[in-house]
């Protein structure tokens, strides 16, 4: 599997988390799969929304553009280092700073931790790691 | 040699396989598992710690049973998913229910005080019995929530809510109104002003009883109980 494929299924399993999560904030899911209480309380503290958005929406949609991201890169149109794989930098940058926020919430202000939301980070900070390699490979190849 | 060989600048897509065909495998498990959890029967979950309104606890001082003038009132402090809690109201109650209640020698009152790190269901069978109060069948709802302990004792996922629903079924509830209550989780708040009342004035475990002022922790056995009862009802004569 090479960095680019690894890059979709990161921001695949991204996109099953915050639908997981999204989808509970709407009634569907019934009880969250948890073990300690805390996603509830994150998932419903007032937190849980951001200007007025929720949060998990806000996931959601980041990780379908860093797929369909992701997907592009995988394309014959875009190897090097092409746009899309510019954009996972960037928009991985940015979505790596909004879950520091998060964390920071959930730590001291929620003093509550969502198992999901951890995995989600973890997810995110891999995605962010994995096309910054990408990012300096594609580069380092197109100059030699 | 080496220096001979040029790199492409294009990187290739993919070094093997095609890797649509993972992503699309992925994805369709990745969906397939999200449409069983969105069809699946639902568990009804009953938040902790909620922050206690006046509209929670207005006019409600709990569930009560027995003639408002019996000389004697017995607070039980009980979790439905605790053991001894189970077996006094299995075994002890009905003597009781008998003996001092329908003589009208006590007025029982009930209240939760649900312990969570040990009873996960707790506040689920709390909130199942309060919403059974709606329609005037609490005790029923209570009663069978501690004879099928066993049953939903061992629960996961959404089992002891439909345990809980089929008791529910059984007491003639209607049942449209009675999942309506349990998803609004209207009651949370009022399970959680009887725990913090039960730990103001001492419980520290289940059942335990306030009679007369003084705290009886365990599952006391009925005839300790009406010694209680009639030593106190012979005081206050």
């Amino acid at each position: 599997m090479n960095r680019r494929t690894a890059l979709a299924l990161l921001a695949l399993a991204g996109l099953f988390v915050s639908a997981y999560l999204y989808l509970y904030k709407l009634g569907y899911i019934g009880t969250i799969a948890c073990g300690t209480g805390g996603c509830e309380t994150v998932q419903l503290s007032e937190q849980s929304r951001f200007m007025g958005v929720e949060v998990a929406l806000i996931g959601l949609l980041g990780y379908a553009v860093l797929f369909l991201l992701a997907a592009l890169s995988l394309g014959s149109g875009f190897s090097g280092p092409s746009w899309p794989v510019l954009g996972m930098v960037l928009l991985g940058a940015g979505a790596v700073g909004f879950t520091l926020y998060l964390k920071y919430l959930e730590l001291f202000v929620i003093h509550a931790i969502c198992r999901w939301c951890v995995g989600s980070a973890v997810i995110i900070v891999l995605f962010f790691l994995v096309a910054l390699v990408e990012w300096r490979q594609a580069r380092r190849e197109a100059s030699t | 040699m080496a220096a001979n060989v040029k790199k492409s600048p294009k990187q290739a897509p993919a070094k093997s396989g095609n890797p649509f065909m993972l992503i699309a495998a992925v994805a369709i498990v990745g969906v397939g598992v999200l449409i069983y959890l969105v069809t699946r029967p639902k568990g009804v979950s009953i938040p902790a710690n909620v922050a206690v309104l006046e509209a929670d606890t207005a006019g409600f001082q709990g569930y009560f049973k027995g003639s408002e003038s019996a000389p004697v009132t017995i607070t039980e402090y009980a979790d439905y998913q605790c053991p001894a809690c189970q077996y006094f109201a299995t075994v002890q109650l009905p003597s009781v229910r008998r003996d001092l209640i329908e003589t009208g020698l006590v007025r029982w009152r009930f209240r939760d005080f649900p312990l969570d790190a040990a009873h996960p269901h707790a506040r689920l069978a709390a909130h199942s019995a309060a919403c059974a109060d709606d329609q005037g069948k609490f005790w029923e709802q209570h009663d069978a929530i501690f004879a099928t302990h066993a049953q939903w004792n061992v629960a996961t996922g959404s089992g002891a809510t439909q345990i809980f629903r089929e008791q529910a079924r059984n007491n003639g509830l209607d049942l449209d109104a009675y999942d309506a209550c349990m998803s609004s989780a209207k009651y949370a708040g009022r399970i959680q002003a009887s725990l913090e009342e039960g730990t103001k004035v001492g419980v520290g475990s289940t059942p335990t009883f306030l009679i007369g002022g003084r705290l009886y922790p365990g599952a006391i056995p009925s005839d300790t109980l009406a010694a209680i009862a009639r030593r106190l009802a012979g005081a206050s004569q």
